[in-house]
C-alpha cells in the first residue's frame, strides 16, 4: 500500500528534478551574448508539414549562417518554431503569443495565406516584421500594412505569366480552360484566361468541375471535340492529375498546363506516364541550378537528412533578410537591442538583398520587386519537373 | 448546335454506362436496406470507399510478393474483388450488428439510427484516412493499373456524323463485373429461399417472424450482401479511375442514393435503372450543358441539370420510377 503511494512520488521527485537541471544548463549557457528571438511560423503537423518544416529548416540554416555576424556585436539569434497547423485560428493565438514574447524581433511565415492574413493583423498591431516566403494570395499585401513583407511572387502575376508563355512560346492559338471552382483555381484560370485573349488567343471552352469527384469524362469529351492546342487547368493535384491522366486516355496529346497547385509529386503519381508534356507555372524557382544552391542542398541535406524542398531555400532567405535587416537596425542604434518598430522599418528598408533563391527588394506595399514566376515542365513520369524558364514582371 | 451533341454522342454514351453502373449498385446497397428496415444508410457509401481502398492495399500485397508478374491480370483482380467483397460484406455486418441492432431492440425512433449511420460515415472516413496516411504517407492513394490498354470504336467511318469513342479495357471490366452482380442478385432476391425471406421481411417484418423466419439473420445477410456489393463496386471504381481517396464515398453516395430514390427506393430493379440514368444525364450534361444554352451554363452546371430532372420525376411520379405507392397501415 505503501509503497504504490511511493512509486508516483518519486516519479514526480525524479521530474521536478530533471526539471530543474535542464533549466539550470539552459541559463549557464547563455554567457554575456544578449539572445534575439526570431519566429517561424508555418504548420509542423498536418498535411502540408513536409513544406512547413522546409521553411523552418531553412530559417534555422540562415540562423547558423548569421551567426557570427552577431556574435561580433554581442548578439546571439534563437529561432523559436511555432506551428501554425494550417489553421487560422492556430495562427492567430501562436501570433498573440509572439506578440508577448518581447526577445522576439521578426518572423518568418507563413505558409499558407489564409492563416497570414489574420495573423499578420496582430503582427501590425504589435510591430513585429513578418516576412513570408510563400503567400501569393493578392489582398495580403493590399491591405497596406507596414509589418507584412513577401519575397515570392503574387497569384495575379501567376496567371498572365502562365498566359504569356502558352501563347509566346508554345504558340498556343486555341485554348480550352478547365477550372475547379475554387477561389484559387477559378482566379487563377480567369487570370489565365482575360491575358490569354489579349495577346490573341482563342478561348474555345471555360469549363468547371466539382472538388472531390473522380470522373471528368464529360468534359472532356467536350474539351477534345474543340480540338484545342493547349489545355488549361486552374486547380490543384488531385483533380488535375485525374484531368491530365483522363485527357490523354481520350487521344488528347497536347501540352496541358497549370498553376502551382499541380507542383507536388502527387501529379506525377496520379497522372502516372500521362504526365509528360505538362507545364505549369509556380513561384518557386529551382534553386540547384547555381553552385551556392547546390551548397545550400548539401549542407541541409547534411544538417537535416533530408533532400531540400521547394520552401527551403525560400524559408532561408526569410531569414537571411530578417537577420539582414536585425543587424541594420543594431548598427543603426548604436549597437544597442533595437525596437520592434526599428526592425519593421528596416525590413521594409532592405534593397537590393541578394538570396539564394531570389534577389529581394521590398516595394511600398511589401512586395518583392525580384519575385519571378518559374515555368516548369514534365519531361518524364518523375517529380520535380524540369525548369523551362523564369518571366519577372515588368512594371 | 444538334451536330455537335450527335457527334459526341457515341463518347458520352461510353462514359455515362461506366459511371451509372457504378451508381447502379451502390444504390442497390441503399435501396436493399431501406427496403428491409426503412433506413437510410448514409454509411453505405464509406463502405463503397473502404472497398476500394481494401482493394487497393490488396494489390500492393500482391506487388510487393512478386505476384503479379507470374499470375494474369484477370486472375489477380478476380481474387481481389472477391477477397474485398467478403471483407466490406463482414463490415456491413459488423456496423450493423454493433450500431443498427441495439437501437433497433430498444425501439429507438428511425431518425436516431439515421444519426447513428452519419456518424459510422465519419469514422470510417477518418479511420481509413489515417491508415492510409500512416501506411503510404499521402490519403490519396494511387492504385496500380492492371487494365489500362486504350481501345478505339471507330464509329466515324461507319456512320460519319458521330466522332470516335475511346476506353480503356477497364471499361469492359466494369460493365461485364457490375451486370454479372446485378443479373445475380436480382435472381439471389426472386429465386431463393434467402431472397424470398428477404422480401417477406421488407413486405412486413412482424408477420414474417410468426412465419419462423429469423428476421435478425435476414437483416444480417441483406447488409452483407448490399456491403459486398458495395465493396466490390469500390474495387472496380478504383480501377477505372485509378486515385482514391477517403472522401469518394461522400459524393458518391448522395449521388447513388438519388438514384435509388429516382428508381423508387425500395425497389431494385428501380434502383438499378436510376442509376444508369443518372450516370447518362449526367455525362450528357458535362459534355453538352454549354452548348445547349449558349455557353450561359457551363458544365459545372451538371448536377443542377440531373437533380431538376430528379424533381420533375418525383413530381409527377413521387413514389420513384419503379416504386409501389404504398398506403400507410394505421
Amino acid at each position: 500500500m505503501k509503497l504504490k503511494r511511493f512509486i508516483p512520488l518519486m516519479a514526480v521527485l525524479a521530474l521536478v528534478v530533471g526539471l530543474l537541471a535542464g533549466c539550470g544548463s539552459g541559463s549557464s549557457s547563455g554567457k554575456s551574448l544578449k539572445v534575439i528571438k526570431i519566429a517561424t511560423q508555418t504548420p509542423l503537423s498536418g498535411g502540408s508539414a513536409t513544406l512547413g518544416n522546409a521553411i523552418k529548416l531553412g530559417a534555422q540554416l540562415s540562423v547558423q549562417d548569421y551567426k557570427a555576424k552577431f556574435a561580433k556585436l554581442g548578439y546571439k539569434v534563437v529561432l523559436a518554431p511555432y506551428d501554425d497547423m494550417a489553421d487560422p485560428k492556430k495562427g492567430v493565438s501562436n501570433a498573440q503569443d509572439i506578440a508577448s514574447d518581447n526577445s522576439i524581433l521578426g518572423i518568418v511565415g507563413h505558409l499558407n495565406s489564409g492563416v497570414a492574413i489574420p495573423s499578420s493583423s496582430v503582427y501590425e498591431q504589435n510591430h513585429i516584421a513578418m516576412v513570408s516566403p510563400a503567400n501569393t494570395a493578392v489582398e495580403l499585401t493590399e491591405r497596406g500594412l507596414k509589418s507584412v513583407n513577401r519575397i515570392c511572387a503574387r497569384d495575379d502575376f501567376q496567371g498572365p505569366a502562365g498566359a504569356n508563355y502558352a501563347v509566346k512560346t508554345l504558340k498556343a492559338k486555341k485554348i480550352f480552360i478547365i477550372q475547379d471552382k475554387t477561389a484559387y483555381g477559378s482566379g487563377l484560370a480567369s487570370a489565365f484566361r482575360d491575358e490569354a485573349k489579349k495577346l490573341g488567343a482563342k478561348i474555345v471552352g471555360y469549363e468547371g468541375i466539382t472538388v472531390g469527384e473522380k470522373d471528368f469524362s464529360g468534359v472532356i469529351s467536350q474539351a477534345a471535340a474543340t480540338k484545342p492546342d493547349l489545355l488549361y487547368f486552374g486547380g490543384v493535384y488531385a483533380e488535375g492529375g485525374l484531368i491530365i491522366k483522363q485527357a490523354r486516355q481520350q487521344g488528347m496529346n497536347m501540352p496541358i498546363m497549370g498553376g502551382d497547385g499541380l507542383d507536388s509529386s502527387s501529379t506525377v503519381s496520379i497522372a502516372g506516364p500521362a504526365v509528360k508534356n505538362v507545364y505549369f507555372s509556380t513561384v518557386v524557382g529551382d534553386v540547384t541550378k547555381t553552385e551556392a544552391g547546390r551548397k545550400f542542398a548539401a549542407d541541409y541535406k547534411k544538417q537535416f537528412g533530408k533532400d531540400i524542398e521547394g520552401y527551403s531555400a525560400y524559408g532561408y532567405d526569410c531569414g537571411g533578410v530578417l537577420q539582414q535587416a536585425i543587424l541594420n537596425a543594431i548598427k543603426k542604434n548604436g549597437g544597442k537591442l533595437p525596437t520592434r518598430a526599428n526592425v519593421e522599418t528596416a525590413v521594409r528598408d532592405i534593397h537590393n538583398y541578394d538570396g539564394l533563391a531570389t534577389k529581394v527588394d521590398f516595394d511600398n506595399k511589401g512586395d518583392n520587386k525580384y519575385a519571378k514566376i518559374y515555368i516548369y515542365k514534365f519531361d518524364k513520369a518523375s517529380y520535380p519537373a524540369t525548369e523551362m524558364t523564369e518571366i519577372q514582371k515588368t512594371k | 448546335m444538334l451536330q455537335h451533341i450527335i457527334q459526341l454522342l457515341p463518347q458520352v454514351l461510353v462514359d455515362g454506362i461506366t459511371l451509372g453502373f457504378v451508381y447502379a449498385v451502390v444504390a442497390i446497397g441503399y435501396t436493399m436496406v431501406y427496403g428491409i428496415l426503412e433506413l437510410i444508410n448514409f454509411a453505405h457509401g464509406d463502405i463503397f470507399m473502404t472497398g476500394a481502398f481494401i482493394g487497393s492495399g490488396f494489390l500492393f500485397l500482391f506487388i510487393s510478393l512478386g505476384l503479379m508478374s507470374s499470375l494474369p491480370a484477370l486472375l489477380v483482380f478476380l481474387i481481389v474483388i472477391i477477397l474485398s467483397a467478403m471483407i466490406t460484406g463482414g463490415m456491413g455486418v459488423a456496423i450493423e450488428r454493433v450500431a443498427y441492432r441495439p437501437l433497433r431492440k430498444r425501439n429507438a425512433p428511425k431518425l436516431i439510427a439515421l444519426i447513428t449511420s452519419i456518424g459510422i460515415s465519419f469514422i470510417l472516413e477518418d479511420l481509413v484516412r489515417f491508415i492510409a496516411e500512416w501506411k503510404t504517407g499521402n490519403y490519396i492513394v494511387t492504385a496500380p493499373s492492371l487494365f489500362n490498354h486504350t481501345f478505339t470504336i471507330d464509329i466515324h467511318s461507319i456512320m460519319p456524323f458521330f466522332n470516335n469513342a475511346k476506353f480503356q479495357s477497364s471499361f469492359i471490366v466494369v460493365l461485364v463485373v457490375t451486370i454479372i452482380m446485378l443479373i445475380g442478385l436480382d435472381l439471389f432476391v426472386n429465386k431463393t429461399k434467402w431472397g424470398m425471406a428477404m422480401r417477406a421481411v421488407a413486405q412486413d417484418r412482424e408477420t414474417a417472424s410468426l412465419m419462423t423466419i429469423n428476421v435478425n439473420r435476414v437483416i444480417s445477410v441483406t447488409f452483407f450482401v448490399g456491403s459486398a456489393l458495395g465493396g466490390a463496386t469500390g474495387v472496380l471504381f478504383m480501377l477505372q479511375y485509378g486515385t482514391i481517396d477517403p472522401y469518394i464515398g461522400f459524393i458518391l453516395g448522395i449521388k447513388a442514393f438519388t438514384a435509388a430514390v429516382l428508381g423508387g427506393i425500395g425497389n431494385i430493379r428501380g434502383a438499378m435503372f436510376g442509376g444508369l440514368m443518372l450516370g447518362l444525364i449526367e455525362m450528357f450534361a458535362a459534355a453538352n450543358l454549354s452548348t445547349l444554352t449558349g455557353g450561359l451554363f457551363g458544365s459545372e452546371y451538371k448536377d443542377v441539370f440531373a437533380f431538376i430532372i430528379l424533381i420533375l420525376v418525383l413530381i409527377f411520379k413521387p413514389e420513384g420510377l419503379f416504386g409501389k405507392a404504398t398506403i400507410e397501415k394505421v
